[in-house]
């Protein structure tokens, strides 16, 4: 069948994932074109509905959509309660201006609702909603601590403690509630304070002891031998850092601010990158320590990490070249955007070529029982 | 001679200003031997394994002295992760120990640490899984496991390691009596088969003592002796109940196998049990009917009766995860319940307030300690009885002599729950609710819990104590009233007295049942129906050291 072996279900590489939703989110963030927004989102949530993961967090999804409902909603809302800053297009309600004293000067609350208001508030929460479903997309897609694993070497102490910060809160929501409920079965302070007491002492107390015994079960398994570097070379690799961090910072700031000395822009920000990278090669060569199944880098992850790069692009080219289809004006019907449709076919069939996440809670016996049409790989290659 | 694995030379430690945990300690652990460590609680039997696995002093504070070896090499000042790669340590709660996800990553997590290459890695997480037993459960997040397998997987973490000697803190202290057997018999089958030195300490004696090749015996004072179970348990102070049954009637060698004990048994002459009396019918403190806990979409307790008399102790027994602690927070009002009905004195506690339930029934929930939250014992006791002044007495009764001015987390295991109990009885409840107060108690402690629930039976309140433990059971349910009720999967599967809920169950008997039958549960109770035999000068075959069979 097409694509092989590299097709077979497994979990893709995370950043593949993480990359194509970012790209989404990129192109969304550049244009408030209704239909160019609504096509986004849709491949987000086809793609993410076809290939997620049935572990918890592939679930997520919905959680997101509703968020982005949410978020539509209240931008509407709030250009209709603050309708005033928005004098033209249509009156839909005439409704009356409340005034308002004088320190909230510049602020009309009600008054007349203007198609104009309703739109742009649309226009304004789509986007936002955009963004914030293509997020999602990627993180029912892929486990963000799988992302974290795939750091760089360098940074592994830092992603370990994401991940386990990211382990943590749960246990905290647990021990709240179960000491929450102990307290009830005894009497004590009443007050505010000596409430809060009677839930914070217990749980900090439990807190701390898990913090130590997950500590020294970390220690026990090996977590943070020492490597064979000299103190002078973490100093160069710790300057090294330094140094290309404060060049990315400037760098960017040059480029996003078009005053700044052009000089600051671009070479900066090359050469922030290099001393970090240098920093990062050097601090990995010490580490003694490896990856157990690796994610491994295929063509469906380039096909879907390259379809996301295409799918900015063309955001970024609409949002460069025409503006009049990218920030569409409220009274008339937006044309469609073939840029971005385009571009949002090419993330469709990217993020297609991924396959099938590996199933893990129910197993499906490969070898007995029917094979599904379309689904003859799996028993035949 | 062959070299020891792990030499202990002259071991110290100390906290400062206090009295040494450990004197100048000398031991040795040789290939593919199971050491059982073994005392009291409180002795120090969990700095001694952190000492070996470099947790002490390292996070605990305190001085230490003296050289740990492995093959000869001095590890003394190695921190655990330098030491990772030949002791594998696992401490008591897994859970609290796991670093990633999934059962799968936890296994490969060491040796990523080790920086193995891939290859092998996957040979070794294969292979463990194996040993194990786990395989199935490979891609399970860890946090869904039940305890036993949480245990496992725990133990496979270090195991792919391929570690010298493991080490385990009391493995099996949260896990019901199943559970248990499957993580020992891991244990052994790692001796056995792979030929990997174990150091466990353990409680309940009796799972671990057929299994163990040599013991350390902690008696207190600092000192470690060293030696075979069979010649330690003579003179132990915490022993289980089949060696407490051989040491009264003076079985040589001391059996310590049910096997072996039931060889002895043959020639043991017992007069008749005392007959119980029958049980004089009391009023019900505490009548549930159909009781039913739904958590999400999962039944927690299916439609369970039950009634707890007054004077009454009712062991519930089940294993982790059949209802037993939805049982009792429902019963105690603030679980919630889907469905029926509970009423104490004719008040239904669900819909008091928090403060009337309190008055209605007491309830000491696992974690003890979270209901504890002052700085000293005087001033928990002042805040739980409201300035009444109850506090202390009850106190006194429950476990004399602990301090007022003590920090309730400076105080021992069965000081706290002492205290804890104290707390939740200042509002003098009718009905008393216990969920598995016996987690992480020496046979000792165990007793006196069991002594206090009596007493507090006595005064006319009924006990509801949740517990794994079927010797504590029989120690604290041996009145003519007292029952056990068994939970499985919510549902209520036997209620009735004592000899006969557990003498029905394989699993559940008590080692004397094992034994000798039918209707013997406690060592007590033998030791006097062979007095009462003696006495009446039928044969006096019964204490002869006659068989000498070698084992």
């Amino acid at each position: 069948m097409i694509g092989g072996a590299a097709r077979l279900p497994r979990d893709l590489h995370p950043v593949a994932w993480w990359v194509w939703a970012l790209g989404l989110a990129a192109a969304a963030s550049s244009t408030t074109n209704p239909f160019s927004l609504l096509v986004l989102a849709g491949v987000a949530v086809q793609v993410a509905l076809t290939r997620r993961s049935d572990q918890p967090w592939g679930a997520s999804l919905r959680l997101y959509l509703w968020l982005g409902v949410f978020i539509v909603m209240m931008r509407v809302v709030s250009r209709v309660l603050l309708g005033g800053a928005f004098p033209g297009g249509r009156v839909l309600v005439g409704l009356p201006e409340i005034p308002l004293p004088d320190i909230a000067a510049g602020i009309v609350l009600l008054g007349p609702v203007t198609s104009d208001a309703v739109l742009a508030g649309l226009y304004d929460g789509l986007r936002l909603a955009t963004i914030v479903v293509c997020v999602g997309a990627a993180n029912s897609l892929a486990n963000p601590k799988r992302l974290l694993r795939s750091v760089p070497p360098a940074l592994y102490e830092v992603g370990t403690a994401l991940v386990v910060a990211v382990t943590v809160l749960p246990q905290l929501a647990d021990s709240v509630r179960r000491v929450h409920a102990a307290q009830g079965l005894r009497a004590g302070a009443r007050g505010r304070t000596g409430r809060l007491r009677r839930l914070l002492v217990p749980v900090l107390e439990d807190a701390l002891d898990r913090s130590l015994s997950m500590a020294a079960g970390m220690d026990a398994r090996g977590y943070g031998r020492a490597g064979a570097q000299t103190p002078a070379q973490r100093r160069r690799t710790g300057a090294l850092m330094l140094a290309g961090l404060c060049g990315l910072v400037v760098g960017t700031y040059a480029v996003l601010d078009t005053t700044a000395p052009r000089l600051l822009a671009l070479p900066m920000l090359a050469v922030g990158t290099l001393l970090a990278a240098v920093a990062l090669r050097s601090a990995g060569r010490r580490v003694e320590r490896s990856r157990y199944r690796p994610d491994r880098w295929r063509w469906p992850e380039l096909a879907v990490a390259g379809s996301g790069l295409v799918v900015a692009f063309c955001g970024w080219w609409v949002n460069q070249h025409d503006l009049v289809r990218a920030y569409p004006a409220l009274d008339i019907v937006p044309a469609i955007d073939l840029w971005m449709l385009v571009g949002g076919v090419v993330a469709w069939v990217g993020g297609l070529c991924a396959p099938d996440q590996r199933r893990r809670v129910r197993r499906r016996s490969v070898v007995a029982g029917p094979v599904p049409a379309g689904r003859e790989w799996e028993v035949a290659s | 001679m062959t070299e020891a694995l792990l030499e202990l030379r002259g071991i110290g430690f100390a906290h400062e200003g206090h009295a040494p945990v450990l004197r100048d300690v000398t031991l040795e652990v040789l290939e593919s031997e199971l050491v059982l460590v073994s005392g009291p609680t409180g002795v120090g039997k969990s700095t001694l394994l952190g000492v070996v696995g470099g947790q002490v002093p390292r996070f605990s504070g305190g001085v230490l002295s003296g050289s740990v070896l492995v093959d000869g090499r001095d590890v003394t000042l190695r921190p655990p992760r330098e030491r990772a790669a030949d002791i594998g340590y696992v401490g008591q709660d897994p859970a609290r120990g796991f670093v990633t996800d999934t059962v799968e990553e936890e296994l490969a997590y060491g040796m990523e640490q080790l920086g193995l290459d891939p290859t092998t890695m996957r040979r070794r997480v294969e292979e463990t899984l194996d040993l194990l037993g786990i395989a199935d459960l490979r891609d399970r997040d860890l946090r869904t496991l039940s305890g036993g397998q949480q245990q496992r997987a725990a133990i496979g973490a270090v195991l792919t390691m391929h570690p010298r000697l493991l080490v385990l803190d009391e493995p099996t202290s949260a896990l019901d009596p199943t559970a248990a057997e499957e993580v020992l018999a891991t244990l052994t089958r790692l001796v056995a088969d792979v030929g990997t030195s174990v150091l466990v300490a353990e409680h309940r004696l009796e799972r671990v003592v057929p299994f163990a090749d040599a013991m350390w015996l902690l008696p207190g004072g600092g000192t470690v002796l060293a030696g075979s179970p069979r010649d330690l348990l003579a003179t132990s102070p915490v022993v289980p109940p089949l060696v407490a049954l051989g040491r009264e009637l003076g079985w040589t060698p001391l059996p310590l196998s049910v096997r072996e004990a039931r060889r002895h048994a043959r020639e043991v002459a017992l007069g008749p049990a005392a007959q119980p009396l029958p049980a004089s019918p009391s009023e019900p403190v505490l009548s549930a009917r159909g009781v039913t806990v739904v958590h999400d979409d999962q039944v927690a307790v299916r439609e369970v009766d039950l009634t707890l008399p007054a004077g009454t102790v009712t062991a519930l027994m089940g294993r982790n995860g059949s209802g037993k602690s939805s049982l009792l927070w429902a019963l105690q009002g603030s679980g919630g319940r889907a469905s029926g009905s509970v009423s104490v004195g004719g008040a239904d506690p669900v819909s008091a307030s928090a403060a009337v339930r309190r008055g209605l029934v007491a309830l000491l929930p696992q974690e003890a300690d979270d209901l504890l939250y002052l700085e000293t014992v005087a001033e928990e006791l002042d805040a739980a009885d409201e300035g009444r002044g109850t506090g202390r007495p009850m106190l006194d009764r429950l476990v004399p002599g602990v301090p007022d001015d003590a920090h309730p987390r400076d105080l021992s295991e069965g000081q706290r729950l002492g205290v804890a109990l104290a707390v939740v009885l200042a509002g003098d409840p009718p009905a008393v609710l216990l969920d598995e107060p016996t987690r992480g108690l020496d046979y000792g402690a165990k007793a006196a819990l069991a002594t206090v629930l009596r007493e507090l039976a006595d005064d006319g309140r009924a006990v509801l104590v949740s517990t794994h433990d079927v010797e504590f059971v029989v120690q604290v349910a041996d009145r003519p009233g007292d029952t056990v009720a068994v939970l499985a999967e919510g549902e209520l599967i036997a209620h009735g007295p004592v000899a006969d809920v557990v003498a029905q169950s394989p699993a559940f008997a008590p080692q004397v049942h094992k034994v000798l039958g039918a209707p013997w549960l406690r060592v007590g109770d033998v030791v006097r129906a062979v007095e009462v035999a003696g006495a009446a000068g039928s044969a006096g075959s019964a204490g002869s050291a006659g068989s000498g069979s070698g084992v």
